[in-house]
C-alpha cells in the first residue's frame, strides 16, 4: 500500500448515465425472470407483473437518485450488478414459492426494500467513510457482542444445528451478517494505524517477519474471540469467512506474503483440529467425499442439487420448468443449484461473473482510494464477497465440503440481504471519494502565505 | 404454450442476462481505458513513467528544510520520498521534539504534486494555521508545523 502514490493517470468522470443504462438492463433481468417464471409454469404473464415491476423500478430509481445526489463519482457498475442479482434471486424464490405454496418471496421483497432503504441511509448519512475510523474499537466490540447474542438463553435460537440466530419480536435475525461489516471496519481501523509497526518492527524467523506481540495482540484477541464463538455455535462457514478476511487484510495492510503462509498453516492446523474434534465437521467431510446415500434413503441434499444442475445442462430447463423445489433449502443455501437447473451452465456462469464484477470493483476502489483506511475497508469488503461466494458455490458444486453461508443477494434471508446492501452503500461511498478528481493546488506561487487546506470533498 | 415458444423464452432470457453482463463489462472497460483526461491537465502533468525518467523540472522542490525547532537548519533531500516524519527511529525526518509523535506525518508525491498527510498524531499537523485531517497539497514555501518544529519545501 503506497499511501498517496496510487493516483491514476486520468480523471474519473461522473458515470450517472452509464449507471442508468445498466440499471434499465438490470431491471430487465429481474422483471424478465419474473415473467419467464410465469410463462414457463402457467403459460401466462403473471397478473401482478406491472405492480411488481413498478415496485422494483421504484427501489432502483430511489437508489440511483441517492447516488446521483450524494455520491456522483461513485462506481457505475456496482448498483446495477447488485440489483440484477437481487431481482434474479427474487424471481427464483417466487418460482419455488409457486411450487411449495409458501410466501418466501413476499418477505424477501420486504427485506429488499429495507435493504435499499439502508443503502440510501448509508449514502446520505455517511458523508465521509473516514469518520468510521473513529469507531475502530467500538465496532470491534459491537461485532463481538453481536456474535455472542445467539448464545444468550431465551434470545438465541437453534436452526438447522447452528446457533446463529436471535429471535426478537417475531423476527429472526442473524447477527453474524452485521458483525462481518463491523469486523472489516475494526480490522481496517486498527491495521491502518499499526501497519508500519506490524510490517517493520519485530524479528525475522524462517523468512517471515513476525511482529511484536503488543502490535498484534488486540487484533489477534478480537479474532480469537469471534472464532471461538463461531466454533461454539457450530457455524463453520462463517468462521472460515472471518479467518480468511483476517489473513487477507493483514496481508494487504503489511504487504508481507509471509502472512499468507502463516495463515495457510494456521488454516490447515485448524481444519485438522476441527475434523478430529468436532463430529459436525466429520459429517460434512464424509458427505463431501461420498455424498450418495447407501442405506436406501432418498438422495441427500447435495446429491439432489447436483442432479438438478446436471439436468439443467448447458442452457437449463427454462425458468419455471425444472424442479428445483425437490432439493431441501432450494431457496436459500441451494439457490445456486436452483439457478443452475433452470438457467443451466450459461446462466450460472453469468451469475458467477456478476459476483466477480462486484469483487473486481471493490478491489479497484481499494487501488484508487487515497487514504489507507478506505483502501483497507474496500479491500476487506471485496474479500468478504469473494470468500463468501467461493464457500457457498464451492460447497453446492461439491468442490469443497458444504458449509452454510448465504449466497449474497440471491438466497432468501433478511439479515444477509440488508447487511449486503449496507456493504454496497459503504463501497459506493468509498468509491465516490476515491474517484473524485484530486484537489489541485493553484500553481501560482503568489499566495504562499495564505496556505489553503484543500478539501477533498 | 408450445415447446418452441418456451425454448425461445429460455434463450431470450439467457440472452438478456448475458447482454447485461457484457454491457457491465464494457462500462468497466470504458472506465478503465477511455476515461477522458481533462485537456489542460494532460498537458500540464506528464505521464508518471516519463516524469521519473526525466530530470526534475526547474521549480520543483528538492528538499525539506527545518526552519524552527530543535532540529533547525537541517535539510533533508526529497529523493527518498515518501518521507516519514516523527520521533521514532524509523522516521526519515527524525525530530527531537517532545510534541511530535513517534510516527507523526508523511510527505509524499503524486505526479508533480507534493502532499503532507497526518498519520494520526497526538498533537496534529498544521499547514498554515489549520490542522489537517486529510492529505493536503503543499508547494514551495508552504509552512508545515509539527509540534514546535516548522518545515517547508525548498528548491
Amino acid at each position: 500500500m503506497s499511501g498517496t502514490g496510487a493516483f491514476m493517470g486520468f480523471v474519473h468522470r461522473r458515470r450517472g448515465g452509464a449507471e442508468l443504462f445498466l440499471l434499465v438492463l438490470a431491471l430487465a433481468v429481474g422483471v424478465g425472470a419474473y415473467i419467464a417464471v410465469g410463462l414457463g409454469r402457467d403459460g401466462t404473464v403473471p397478473a401482478n407483473t406491472v405492480a411488481y415491476a413498478a415496485w422494483l423500478a421504484g427501489l432502483v430509481i430511489a437508489a440511483h437518485v441517492a447516488i446521483r445526489l450524494s455520491a456522483p463519482y461513485a462506481d457505475p457498475v456496482l448498483l446495477p450488478v447488485v440489483s440484477a442479482l437481487n431481482g434474479l434471486g427474487l424471481a427464483m424464490i417466487h418460482r419455488i414459492d409457486l411450487a411449495q405454496g409458501s410466501s418466501l418471496a413476499t418477505s424477501q421483497l420486504t427485506w429488499t426494500t429495507l435493504g435499499v432503504a439502508l443503502f440510501i441511509a448509508v449514502l446520505v448519512l455517511l458523508r465521509d467513510h473516514r469518520r468510521l475510523q473513529a469507531f475502530t474499537y467500538t465496532s470491534g466490540l459491537a461485532a463481538v457482542v453481536l456474535l455472542l447474542l445467539p448464545l444468550v438463553p431465551g434470545l438465541g435460537k437453534n436452526i438447522n444445528g447452528a446457533r446463529i440466530w436471535i429471535h426478537l419480536f417475531g423476527f429472526s435475525f442473524q447477527p453474524g451478517e452485521v458483525a462481518k461489516v463491523l469486523l472489516v471496519i475494526a480490522f481496517a481501523g486498527y491495521l491502518v494505524v499499526h501497519r508500519d509497526a506490524l510490517a517493520l518492527a519485530g524479528r525475522r524467523l524462517l523468512f517471515i517477519d513476525f511482529p511484536r506481540g503488543r502490535d498484534l495482540g488486540p487484533i489477534l484477541g478480537m479474532w480469537l474471540i469471534s472464532l471461538g464463538v463461531l466454533v461454539f455455535q457450530n457455524d463453520l462457514g462463517t468462521s472460515l469467512l472471518y479467518f480468511g478476511l483476517f489473513v487477507v487484510m493483514l496481508y494487504v495492510a503489511t504487504e508481507r506474503p509471509g502472512w499468507l503462509v502463516v495463515g495457510g498453516g494456521l488454516f490447515a492446523a485448524g481444519a485438522v483440529f476441527g475434523y478430529l474434534a468436532l463430529g459436525h465437521v466429520q459429517t460434512r467431510v464424509a458427505d463431501w467425499i461420498d455424498p450418495f446415500p447407501h442405506n436406501g434413503e432418498g438422495p441427500s441434499q447435495l446429491v439432489s442439487g447436483l442432479y438438478g444442475m446436471g439436468w439443467g445442462g448447458l442452457t437449463g430447463r427454462g425458468l419455471g420448468q425444472g424442479s428445483p423445489y425437490l432439493t431441501p433449502l432450494s431457496w436459500s443455501d441451494f439457490i445456486f443449484s436452483s439457478i443452475g437447473e433452470e438457467l443451466g451452465l450459461t446462466g450460472a456462469m453469468a451469475v458467477i461473473i456478476l459476483y466477480g464484477l462486484i469483487v473486481e470493483r471493490s478491489l479497484r476502489t481499494a487501488l484508487v482510494c487515497r487514504d489507507g483506511f478506505g483502501k483497507l475497508v474496500a479491500a476487506g469488503l471485496g474479500v468478504v464477497f469473494a470468500l463468501q461466494v467461493f464457500v457457498v458455490i464451492g460447497g453446492v458444486t461439491r468442490l469443497i465440503p458444504l458449509t452454510g453461508l448465504t449466497t449474497p443477494f440471491l438466497s432468501h434471508g433478511g439479515s444477509s440481504l440488508v447487511a449486503n446492501w449496507a456493504i454496497i452503500g459503504l463501497l459506493l461511498r468509498i468509491s465516490d471519494h476515491a474517484r473524485r478528481p484530486p484537489p489541485e493546488l493553484l500553481p501560482g506561487d503568489g499566495d504562499v502565505d495564505k496556505t489553503q487546506v484543500v478539501s477533498l470533498r | 404454450m408450445s415447446e418452441l415458444t418456451l425454448m425461445l423464452i429460455r434463450f431470450g432470457y439467457l440472452a438478456v442476462l448475458w447482454i447485461f453482463v457484457l454491457s457491465a463489462i464494457s462500462v468497466i472497460r470504458s472506465d478503465m481505458f477511455g476515461a477522458r483526461v481533462a485537456r489542460q491537465e494532460a498537458d500540464k502533468r506528464p505521464k508518471r513513467g516519463k516524469a521519473k525518467a526525466t530530470r526534475p523540472r526547474r521549480g520543483d522542490p528538492t528538499n525539506v528544510s527545518i526552519l524552527e525547532g530543535a532540529n533547525r537548519g537541517e535539510i533533508i533531500s526529497l529523493e527518498q520520498a515518501p518521507l516519514l516524519i516523527g520521533r521514532g527511529t524509523d522516521a526519515a525526518i527524525r525530530l527531537d521534539d517532545d510534541y511530535v509523535s513517534t510516527r507523526h506525518a508523511r510527505i509524499a508525491r503524486s505526479d508533480t504534486q507534493w502532499y503532507v498527510e497526518d498519520l494520526g498524531s497526538t498533537n496534529g499537523t498544521y499547514v498554515g494555521t489549520s490542522r489537517i485531517t486529510q492529505p493536503t497539497a503543499i508547494s514551495l514555501g508552504t509552512q508545515i508545523r509539527i509540534g514546535k518544529t516548522i518545515l517547508e519545501l525548498r528548491k
